[in-house]
């Protein structure tokens, strides 16, 4: 079962590099954006065939190594 | 004085380490990461470098690593462990010291020279230096200090701030941040102060003739107040 795991940085912390992708699309003449944030996408294969089971491994996952809860927020895209 | 400096795959600062541990008294060990049990120690030093390739978020690989449970279970038993450069990043990540080190504000990898106040002389580490101003040297990507603003107050509370970037006579303003970390924080420490995580290299101050001595005078004052 594949299951997508997306992290992005939570609102209040500042994101250089999402600032440059903006200017640098404002730059292309991309001029109507508010804002960019950069984030992570993750693509999970495991052998888990139990959707709730599997859900709960890769939340597992998320909250010991994929994201810094400190400063970013993951969301777990349900598997199709 | 015994101590250990724990090599990761893509550690770059572990044999300055060890020639600046030894050069000041200290009997220095090498200990590879995915060893499991920790040789008797007085200091364990995470080094600087870029473990793991930097993947995912600096240090968050390496803080996984074997070797980091001994680490772990060292420093909550009140065992000094330092952690400099991307050693500061990967004890971030575990939790050891509150906080997190984002990318660099200007985007820009930044090697340079840098001052920073002493902000905390009752611990180990900085106890006995009559400077309060001491001239490092810094080398990254992500040194950014960021914290949410409950753990800031607690940090400030617990006067957990160790050094903060400033200009050679000890102004801490914005202009003296080299990377957007915020109060301009080079380095904190856990609660207790047996654990300090910086992002500048006194390793790197330790010969007069290369760069300069401040470096020197850290690690002699350190393992005077080690014995």
């Amino acid at each position: 079962m594949k299951i997508s795991v997306i992290i992005t940085l939570k609102k209040d912390v500042l994101d250089p590099q999402g600032k440059v992708i903006h200017q640098t699309l404002d730059g292309m003449g991309f001029q109507d954006i508010n804002e960019v944030r950069q984030g992570k996408y993750f693509e999970i294969d495991t052998k888990e065939t139990d959707n709730d089971k599997a859900k709960a491994k890769v939340e597992e996952m998320c909250k010991k190594l994929l994201a810094n809860l400190v400063i970013e927020n993951y969301k777990i895209i349900d598997p199709k | 004085m015994k101590s250990s400096v724990i090599t990761f795959p893509g550690s770059n600062c572990d044999r300055d380490m060890d020639v600046a541990l030894k050069k000041f008294g200290f009997k220095n060990k090498m200990v590879w990461h995915a060893d499991a049990d920790l040789p008797k120690s007085d200091l364990v030093v995470l080094p600087g470098g870029f473990s793991y390739g930097d993947y995912l978020r600096c240090g968050s690989m390496a803080s996984k690593s074997k070797i980091m449970q001994s680490v772990i279970n060292f420093a909550n038993s009140g065992g000094m462990v330092m952690g400099i450069c991307n050693g500061f990043q990967i004890l971030v990540e575990t939790g050891l010291v509150p906080g997190v080190l984002l990318r660099n504000k200007y985007l820009e990898f930044i090697c340079k020279n840098v001052f920073v106040k002493i902000n905390d002389k009752k611990n180990k580490y900085f106890k006995n230096v009559d400077n309060e101003v001491l001239e490092f040297h810094i080398a990254h990507n992500e040194g950014n200090y960021f914290c949410t603003q409950d753990q800031l107050k607690e940090i400030e509370d617990n006067n957990q701030i160790a050094i903060n970037y400033c200009d050679e006579n000890g102004k801490i303003e914005d202009q003296f941040n080299p990377n957007g970390s915020i109060k301009n924080i080079a380095g904190i420490f856990n609660k207790e102060k047996n654990v300090l995580g910086m992002m500048p290299h006194p390793e790197r101050m330790i010969d007069p003739s290369l760069s300069g001595e401040d470096g020197s005078l850290f690690f002699k004052n350190l393992i005077n107040n080690l014995k």
